[in-house]
């Protein structure tokens, strides 16, 4: 050997490199299988949803109405009362959500208060659905005096959800670097000026991703709705927010448990519906945020 | 080299001067901070309005050795209605406890896995998987449990009924998982690189940098993503509703079908007259579970931002 210093075995491993390599290998693989089987009963389930519930998937199944005592026919107005009660609810939340997120973002300063504003979001979206559908019933079906409507259960909807946007918007404004605020007030701009000319428009498309978020969220609650305005069958579609109404949550749920003699396709029909919609609008949340990601400019 | 001073030319507008801009700019901020109390609001808002519903029982057929101490809910008993929630709670926390010995080795197993090992591609693919995981709405994991969990645990176990603590515990703690991830990952990536770069220089690998450097230094927010896991499972509703069986037991195995704080209202609430005692027991349940989901959130809370300000 040329070098007289250095042994032979000098890079090789000893016995202790090579038992604990065994052991990374070991724990690498035994948590690669747990994130597997964590997803892999979802997809088990998935599948099966698919598989027993496609069938019954028609244009007749979307768009007509239960009948039959809801063991045959559509879920028409399950679906549209669905529509109903999000589309109402993003209305009510969205304007709130967003302009919460702007004080927080723009004009709070860091002390106890704003930090007492935080932990009520963080509790506020941590409060269990159905003490929110108790908070609905005693304030806006019997306090506000709305009754089981639409309204009164949208505006339980709105104050479940509002921390997803709150917390969304919050962070895509927090996103937009602070030199262009900068900029913009060294050309004589009011805070607001700022915020409705720079900070929103750079901003707009994360917060799209929080209210797509919110509205698959919205789609599948049905604790909350349960006793504010959504109802098990009723003939008629909504015509008012002030109406009761179906909705596909609910009917799930009712057509699972409450309704005897269903045929096995059909609440494996209605939970496919549900799902799917769902996922598609995460899906197209998450497809929005990494498309943005890829295109930031600063 | 001097400069001229600067000279006024035109007619610039007084810097001072108060007009439209500087109104609407008033407005706005007391606009938006009126939106950015909101949070405060709702909680103070759902805390009152539920106590005052539940108000009339409180005052009246409330007893604190009866509605913790007895395991009899027999609000619609004619004679004499006794409301002794002991059973319910019994029936979440089992529930819930069982979720957790589910969800707790799995989602740090995967947290770790996709902080720690996973790279680039599978990262991403897994994070996101991961997220659409904790979308699946409650009802439908109920249904998941009502249809195709409840045949399997009766064929596995050859017991009667499926609808049970296992059924419910396994579903719950799928539910509570992709989001115990989330915030475990979360914790993990929130550990500094030069931690994991120190112990790299020492020869440790990589397991020995995330056992003995990664897992201490993110031990609290770890603990957090935990304690919101539980006040998940406290808080479920529909799912629990649907698997546990929604009998009124205390449970002996996990067998046993239970009934949830949470699944009692829901299943009750409809059927009541306002203003009833029973009605208004429901609403005593509610202030119950607001407080006990209020705390826990409180103190996970607490606890990780514990560790950020370190």
């Amino acid at each position: 050997m040329a070098n007289p210093g250095i042994a032979d075995n000098q890079f090789l491993e000893t016995e202790l490199n090579v038992s604990a390599k065994r052991t990374e290998t070991l724990f690498r693989i035994l948590f690669m299988v747990m994130a597997g089987l964590l997803i892999l009963p979802v997809l088990i389930i998935l599948t099966t949803l698919l598989v027993k519930g496609s069938s019954i998937i028609s244009f007749d199944f979307l768009f007509t109405s239960p009948t039959d005592g809801m063991t045959a026919g559509g879920i028409f107005p399950a679906l549209l009362g669905t529509v109903w009660l999000v589309g109402v609810a993003l209305i009510i939340s969205v304007p709130v959500g967003v302009a919460a997120a702007v004080y927080l973002s723009e004009y709070a300063p860091d002390n106890w208060f704003t930090r007492a504003i935080n932990l009520a979001i963080i509790n506020l979206a941590g409060v269990p659905s159905i003490v929110h559908a108790l908070f609905g019933v005693g304030a806006f079906v019997i306090f506000f005096g709305f009754g089981t409507s639409i309204l009164a259960a949208s505006m339980t909807l709105a104050v479940m959800t509002l921390p997803v946007v709150i917390v969304a918007t919050r962070e895509s404004l927090q996103a937009v670097p602070q030199a262009f605020r900068e900029a913009c007030w060294n050309m004589g701009a009011t805070r607001w000026q700022t915020i409705r000319r720079v900070v929103l428009p750079n901003s707009v498309s994360g917060i799209l991703t929080g209210v797509i978020l919110e509205v698959s969220r919205t789609t599948g609650e049905t604790a909350p709705i349960m006793f504010t305005g959504a109802a098990f069958f009723i003939p008629v579609l909504p015509e008012s927010v002030f109406d009761q109404t179906m909705a596909l949550s609910l009917h799930l749920f009712v057509v699972s448990t409450q309704v005897p003699n269903v045929p096995e396709a059909l609440p494996y029909g209605v939970a496919l519906v549900l799902i799917s919609m769902v996922l598609l609008m995460n899906s197209a949340s998450i497809a929005l945020r990494m498309h943005l990601r890829g295109k930031k400019k600063w | 080299m001097s400069q001229a001073p600067l000279q006024r030319t035109g007619n610039l507008p007084d810097i001072n001067q108060r007009n439209a801009d500087w109104y609407i700019d008033k407005i706005v901020q007391y606009l938006v901070f009126l939106s950015g109390i909101s949070a405060i609001v709702l909680i103070v808002g759902i805390f009152v309005f539920v106590t005052v519903e539940g108000l009339g029982f409180l005052l009246e057929d409330f007893s604190f050795k009866e509605f913790f101490l007895s395991q009899w809910w027999e609000p619609t008993d004619d004679d004499e209605p006794t409301y002794g929630i002991l059973a319910l709670i019994a029936g979440t926390a089992s529930v819930t406890g069982l979720a957790m010995l589910v969800a707790i080795p799995f989602s740090l197993g995967s947290a770790i896995y996709i902080a720690e090992f996973a790279t680039g591609k599978t990262r991403e693919f897994l994070k996101i998987l991961i997220e659409l995981l904790a979308a699946v709405p409650s009802v439908v994991w109920g249904f998941i449990g009502l249809s195709i969990m409840n045949p399997l645990i009766i064929d596995i176990f050859d017991v009667p009924v499926g609808l049970n603590i296992l059924n419910a515990g396994i579903i719950l703690g799928l539910m509570a998982a992709p989001i115990m991830t989330s915030i475990s990952e979360d914790a993990l990536k929130a550990v500094p690189d030069r931690y994991r770069e120190a112990a790299e220089a020492l020869g440790g690998t990589r397991w020995q940098v995330i056992y003995k450097t990664v897992l201490p230094a993110a031990k609290n927010g770890l603990l957090g993503g935990v304690l919101l896991g539980v006040g998940r499972g406290f808080g479920e509703t529909m799912a629990v509703l649907m698997a546990t069986g929604h009998a009124i037991n205390m449970p002996g195995s996990v067998f046993d079908s239970v009934r949830a704080l949470t699944a009692t209202i829901a299943a009750e609430l409809g059927e009541t007259a306002v203003g009833s005692p029973h009605y208004q027991a429901l609403f005593t349940i509610g202030i119950f579970l607001f407080s006990i989901t209020f705390i826990i959130n409180l103190t996970a809370d607490l606890i990780v931002r514990g560790i950020r300000k370190s």
